[in-house]
């Protein structure tokens, strides 16, 4: 599928913000917004909604922590009871450090392949880059354009809120 | 989202403490003065039955001899709370200090306009001092059992070998020569840091930022070790046969984790009485994140020293805990895990959320438990040692009333001589704009 994208290069972080706000505010979708560096109350002004990722967090580790009291608990205390410091076999107090690492174990590997997953970014996944200058040190507003797409009426709102440039560029995605 | 232009920065801004307030924090002295004086008339009358079977107990221990001296309960109580008390607000008073001189070394920005707050914390560490030497001198045996008479001299009947060992350390001279000695650098680097403070705000120029951050790492060099070595002279020293390296960094912990609530709370308060017009959520969100990492920092200390002492189970060391677990017919047993529900699974479990940390009556809620939960942790350390089974809590929350009271009057009058927001810090705008 190809789509077509009109492209507003900005030379500043601080123009960016605001024109982003204003071109939002001018009732105009951005489709994504290319940056260098992350730009603090950037996902505000984009009106992106926050991750639920801290929910899945907390699941794995409880998941991690579960298992950990498990495994202690099973094997110290029924599958192979032994006397360790004269403690009782289900001593708590000693499946502590365990039991938190576990945790942190499951919880940290659970988001990492999450994260990269809803991201699209496992192994041989190419990532689109609309103009390479983003990567550099440029910035760059992608605004999605369809037939209806008044294009001239987007480079002028582009140029009026700091643009350099406004491209037009056709991405191929399968 | 607030936006501004460089032309509309933060401008100064004034506190003014109304009679009103003044009033309130000294009706919270006269309260705590009502409670102190209920306090001493029940201890000396004997009300409730824990008194009499402690008194039972203590006759048993009088006739042994030697065991019982110094002064009669109640007043033990008196002087070991106003100790337990002191410790507590001198060593967050400290932590202002120690909050600013670690954001000036970190080059951190978001803090500045909360900057204030940590300064005038340190208004009490020079009446706290001065209570501190007081209380030393006039109850240092009902607090140290290593300052009684004969305990290092062989020859006498109260001769300890084990305290006579350490007698290097724990001796009159040395000891108050370090107590004056920390006291000392704390209120000299908080005074210091301060005057540089409210120089910029009357000159501008960056050359006092690039001062105070000379200050502040040499400050926090010397709190590094003061703050420990304290935690062993003023904290420890009180279970004298015990010992713990783990010691210092609990106390600190402690500390720390009271100190930001203090500041959380003070902010808050401010910013709902129409002051502090550019600190929003963000700045809380920091503060509760402060909150919520350092209260599982105390427990991460607390368990490490616990855990160490359960495994090993060797008698000199786990008597701390037999003391504060059942020990005294279970007189601390109670406290013991409500310390660490307080400190650790209240705001854990409350602070974990990202909303939780910017809305004000969490944080509110939390700051106020950690430093009830937290003054509790130090009622725990003092009382066992100190008071054995003739603890209690009316003295000492009447004790602890006077101290906020005193602390608040000290600490706002401070807070009202200078502008909220430290107008010429380079910072500043970094901190006006920040975002979470």
């Amino acid at each position: 599928m190809t789509k077509r994208f009109a492209l507003g290069i900005f030379e500043d972080e601080d123009v960016l913000l605001h024109a982003v706000e204003n071109i939002r505010g001018a009732g105009v979708k951005i489709y994504e917004v290319f940056t260098p560096f992350p730009i603090h109350g950037m996902d505000d002004a984009m009106g992106i909604e926050r991750s639920r990722l801290p929910i899945a967090a907390f699941f794995y580790g409880m998941t991690g922590l579960a298992f950990a009291l498990w495994l202690q608990i099973y094997t110290l205390g029924f599958d192979w009871p032994m006397i360790i410091g004269g403690k009782p076999h289900i001593a708590l107090p000693a499946f502590i450090p365990v039991s938190f690492e576990l945790t942190v174990f499951f919880c940290c590997h659970g988001m990492v392949i999450t994260f990269y997953t809803i991201s699209k970014l496992y192994p041989r996944w190419k990532t689109p880059v609309l103009d390479v200058r983003s990567t550099d040190d440029k910035f760059v507003v992608a605004i999605e354009l369809n037939e209806n797409s008044d294009l001239n009426g987007l480079a002028k709102l582009l140029r009026e809120n700091g643009a350099s440039e406004v491209n037009e560029k056709e991405m191929t995605k399968n | 989202m607030a936006t501004l232009t460089h032309h509309e920065s933060a401008t100064a801004e004034y506190l003014e403490v109304s009679p009103g307030t003044n009033r309130k924090f000294f009706m919270i002295i006269v309260a705590g003065v009502i409670l102190l004086a209920i306090g001493i008339l029940a201890s000396v009358l004997g009300w409730g039955g824990h008194h009499e079977a402690a008194g039972a107990a203590h006759g048993a221990a009088a006739a042994h001899g030697a065991e019982h001296e110094g002064s009669p309960i109640w007043l033990k109580r008196v002087l070991v709370s106003l100790w337990h008390s002191n410790i507590f607000f001198v060593g967050v008073s400290t932590i202002g200090t120690f909050f600013v001189a670690l954001q000036y070394v970190a080059y951190a920005g978001w803090s500045v306009l909360i900057k204030r707050i940590n300064e005038a914390m340190s208004a009490w560490i020079l009446p706290g001092a001065i209570i501190m030497l007081i209380v030393f001198f006039v109850g240092r045996h009902d607090l140290f059992h290593w300052t009684h008479e004969g305990i290092m001299d062989p020859k006498s009947a109260n001769y300890d070998a084990i305290i006579a060992g350490k007698s290097g350390f724990l001796n009159l001279p040395f000891y108050l020569i370090r107590m004056v000695v920390y006291l000392g650098i704390w209120w000299f680097f908080s005074e210091r840091l301060r005057k540089i403070s409210l120089a910029e705000d009357l000159n501008g120029g960056t050359e006092y930022f690039h001062k105070s951050i000379n200050v502040a790492a040499l400050f926090l060099v010397l709190y590094a070790v003061t703050s420990s070595m304290s935690a062993w002279d003023w904290v420890m020293s009180v279970d004298v046969h015990w010992f713990s390296t783990m010691f210092g960094w609990y106390v600190f912990a402690s500390w720390w984790v009271s100190g930001i609530a203090v500041t959380t709370l003070t902010a808050i308060y401010l910013k709902q009485a129409g002051y502090l017009r550019f600190v929003n959520s963000n700045h809380l969100h920091d503060l509760g994140k402060f909150m919520f990492g350092f209260s599982i920092f105390w427990t991460y200390v607390w368990f490490s020293q616990f855990m160490l002492i359960w495994y090993a189970n060797l008698p000199e060391e786990a008597v701390y805990f037999n003391q504060r677990l059942g020990g005294f017919n279970g007189a601390y047993t109670w406290i013991f895990f409500f310390n660490l529900v307080i400190n650790f699974v209240f705001p854990f479990l409350l602070m974990m959320t990202r909303d939780a940390k910017r809305q004000m009556i969490m944080l509110k809620i939390v700051s106020i438990a950690i430093l009830i939960g937290h003054w509790s942790d130090f009622y725990l350390m003092f009382m066992p040692a100190t008071m054995k089974g003739d603890n209690g809590f009316i003295i000492e929350i009447g004790v602890a009333l006077i101290f906020l009271g005193s602390f608040l009057i000290l600490f706002t009058k401070r807070l009202s001589q200078a502008s909220l927001v430290p107008v010429h810090h380079p910072f500043l705008d970094e901190s006006v704009h920040h975002t979470t």
